[in-house]
């Protein structure tokens, strides 16, 4: 051994958490734990849920395995894989959950200690993340450079009162389960308040509205002076054969974090464009049937009256 | 109130849940006096369907008396005796104008789970699964019923709770799928699966101007019910060769129309049903089509394969070929069970069918689990489960 490689050895293993290559080796481990637990939890789920101390739910514990191998793949193979890291937190959130909840009778301890790992893990996998999307390493972008959020749907009613209705902020909280409130603040200008369900963090900004003599097109744009950027237009054409009009909505949008548009958002679908699409989806319901369908409040021998896979969905 | 829940594969549970309210200004709250396990429900019971979440309430044929009305509902009031279509439907979108009330684009707050799934989304069903909109579901004491202008038939002639309660699915689920077979005079049917959905598409086949009509099956006492209610001829797919019965039967043409009222979890002897269940244990395939397979050779060329069966996912070796080269056209879909309602209605007061044929067991709500493994084991020579609650 030389004095080089003697020197060079501590270092070595501190290249786990520090290699400054293209990925780090703790995201390639991340990456191949990802792609093992996965192949683990897809052909035995029974001995996963046997040593994790929960119900032997066969199907969620292979469908888990089947995102544990995508996101590992994902890890490995991509040149940027950070919003893949990103995902195996959103997805240690997801397994971290059905722990707490899943516990057998009498598997308590055996759980007590998979959430422990799984924690560990957790941070492991936050470490890599934040590092694989610290600004050092991100591709720079140019200033204003935006989102695009694009969806449609077609609706049995006019353009006309499709306009209408859209063109009165104060309807958007009815169908915009994000927008907590609007107000008309004077000619053009209205306030908006928005966050997520069971969030207390609200994010507020000031928007102005223009639309067009034919009303067939309204677009809007946040003041300069807001903590976030988002401008839109909608566009209200009569649909083929008198089926109502199709309503088609495009959106740019920054906003400080980009959390909103991160892989993992779009896991539990809260991406700004799926939460646009469900949006046009639920005026859809309001125009046509004059309400929002929901499950909301309905008795269910279990404690909430919808579950997890309902707040994705909707 | 008392509700029956699932609570995973093979496990139902009779549980103490709140009683439902209204929610939605167009909904209804009915007092369920009678309410049906679905051969569809044992799709669930097993496992196969996706998407249901322990404590979910199920049971999709239910019927009973309005105690409750939302704001906007007109057409019902409280004390009216009604019976509940499984499909949930606006009444105002596209489909539902059209009469294809199972595809109502307002009524599945999930669609987009759906969509993800399937490309597009359906109605809501209730209680089968977050899929189809995680809606509680009849086999209750209470259940909700939203759009209640739009679904629930009034029943107003006296007729019992078990000669009207199949109006809510099976009925015109076999009913609409002998209605897809455009039955001409002389027709021969064939329908696999001679559970209550078969019997009732047999009993239609009849009904629509059918010559023959053979009912498939390996239980005795379905294919019983087959020759003596319906007055079917009848295969015993453990005893015969399917194929080389029909071949023979039909002068080697094959049925005109062949119905799979079997679905997803049909069963086969030898080597391809055991095929099947390994592929379904090992999440390679979502479902058995072991009696499609069959309809889809069986049918004479440029026929007509009709399925009423529940089918969920990926389905692996159909035999495409043959439907392609030898015109085979294909209908299926769920039931636009409100188109059905008043012209089926009609032929029960006619006189021409008496649906509560097809019941062999009358339980009390808190029996459903049992009810259920007995349904699903065949036990007792069971076809057709009513419980009270």
């Amino acid at each position: 051994m030389t004095a080089t490689e003697t020197m060079n050895a501590p270092h070595e293993q501190q290249t786990l958490f520090f290699d400054d290559g293209t990925q780090t080796r703790l995201t390639k481990f991340l990456g191949w734990f990802s792609i093992g637990l996965g192949v683990a939890e897809v052909v035995a789920p029974r001995m996963i849920a046997r040593i994790s101390g929960t119900r032997d739910h066969g199907a969620l514990i292979r469908a888990y395995g089947l995102r544990e191998i995508a996101v590992g793949a994902g890890i490995l193979t991509k040149q940027d894989p950070g919003p893949w890291l990103w995902a195996r937190v959103a997805g240690d959130v997801v397994d971290l959950a059905s722990l707490a909840g899943g516990s057998r009778r009498g598997g308590r301890i055996a759980t007590a200690g998979a959430i422990a790992a799984v924690a560990g893990v957790t941070a492991l996998d936050i470490i890599s993340a934040q590092r694989e999307t610290s600004p050092e390493r991100a591709v720079p972008k140019a200033a204003h450079d935006t989102e695009r959020a694009e969806a449609s749907v077609v609706i049995r009613r006019s353009p006309d009162e499709c306009y209408q209705y859209w063109r009165d902020e104060e309807n958007f909280p009815r169908f915009v389960s994000e927008v907590r409130s609007v107000q008309r603040t004077g000619g053009k200008k209205s306030h908006w308040a928005a966050g997520f369900e069971g969030s207390t963090h609200t994010i507020e900004w000031d928007s102005e509205t223009n639309e067009d003599p034919a009303q067939r097109r309204i677009t809007w744009q946040t003041l300069p002076e807001s903590r976030i950027y988002i401008s839109g237009a909608a566009t209200f054409e009569p649909a083929p054969g008198n089926r109502g009009t199709i309503v088609r909505v495009q959106m740019d949008f920054d906003h400080p974090g980009r959390t909103l548009t991160s892989p993992a958002s779009r896991m539990l679908g809260k991406h700004p464009e799926q939460i646009l699409y469900k949006s046009l989806r639920r005026l859809k319901q309001l125009l046509e049937v004059g309400e929002v369908i929901t499950t909301e409040g309905q008795p269910a021998g279990r404690r909430g009256s919808t579950t997890w896979l309902d707040k994705i969905a909707r | 109130m008392r509700a029956n829940c699932w609570q995973g594969k093979k496990k139902m549970q009779v549980e103490q849940v709140p009683d439902p309210k209204l929610i939605n200004s167009q909904d209804c709250i009915v007092k369920i006096t009678s309410t049906a396990i679905c051969g569809s429900d044992l799709h669930l019971y097993n496992g196969f369907v996706p998407t249901m979440e322990e404590g979910d309430i199920v049971g999709h044929e239910f019927m009973g008396e309005v105690v409750e009305t939302g704001r906007e509902v007109k057409n019902l009031k409280v004390g009216d005796r009604v019976v509940v279509p499984f499909p949930i439907s606006c009444g105002k979108c596209f489909f539902c104008t059209q009469g294809m009330f199972s595809l109502c684009e307002n009524s599945n707050p999930n669609a987009w789970l759906a969509e993800k799934m399937w490309g597009h989304s359906p109605a809501g069903l209730f209680g089968y699964s977050h899929l189809l909109g995680g809606f509680a579901g009849g086999q209750a004491e209470y259940a909700r019923v939203p759009f209640a202008d739009v679904g629930p038939i009034k029943i107003e002639n006296g007729f019992t709770d078990e000669q009207v309660l199949f109006l809510s699915d099976i009925f015109p689920t076999g009913y609409m799928a002998a209605e897809a077979c455009d039955i001409k005079p002389g027709d021969t049917i064939a329908v696999w699966g001679c559970g209550p959905v078969g019997q009732f598409a047999m009993k239609s086949a009849f009904m629509l101007g059918a010559e023959r009509v053979i009912g498939i099956d390996r239980f005795p006492e379905r294919l019983r019910m087959a020759r003596e209610k319906v007055g079917a001829e009848t295969l015993n797919y453990e005893d015969v060769d399917v194929l080389e019965a029909l071949h023979e039967m039909t002068g080697g043409v094959g049925p005109d129309a062949c119905i799979d009222s079997a679905g997803m979890e049909a069963h086969a002897p030898g080597l391809l049903g055991a095929y099947d269940r390994v592929k379904q244990a090992l999440m390679l395939e979502t479902d058995r089509p072991i009696a499609l397979r069959q309809a889809m050779v069986a049918v004479r060329n440029g026929g007509i394969l009709s399925i009423a069966g529940v089918y969920g996912g990926m389905l692996d070796k159909l035999p495409f070929g043959s439907v392609m080269n030898r015109s085979i056209t294909i209908k299926t879909g769920q039931t636009h069970v409100q188109r059905y309602l008043k012209p089926l209605m009609q032929r029960i007061e006619n006189g021409e069918i008496d649906p509560s044929f097809v019941v062999t067991h009358t339980m009390s709500l808190d029996q459903a689990p049992h009810a259920y493994q007995m349904f699903n084991d065949k036990q007792d020579e069971c076809i057709k489960v009513v419980l009270k609650p």
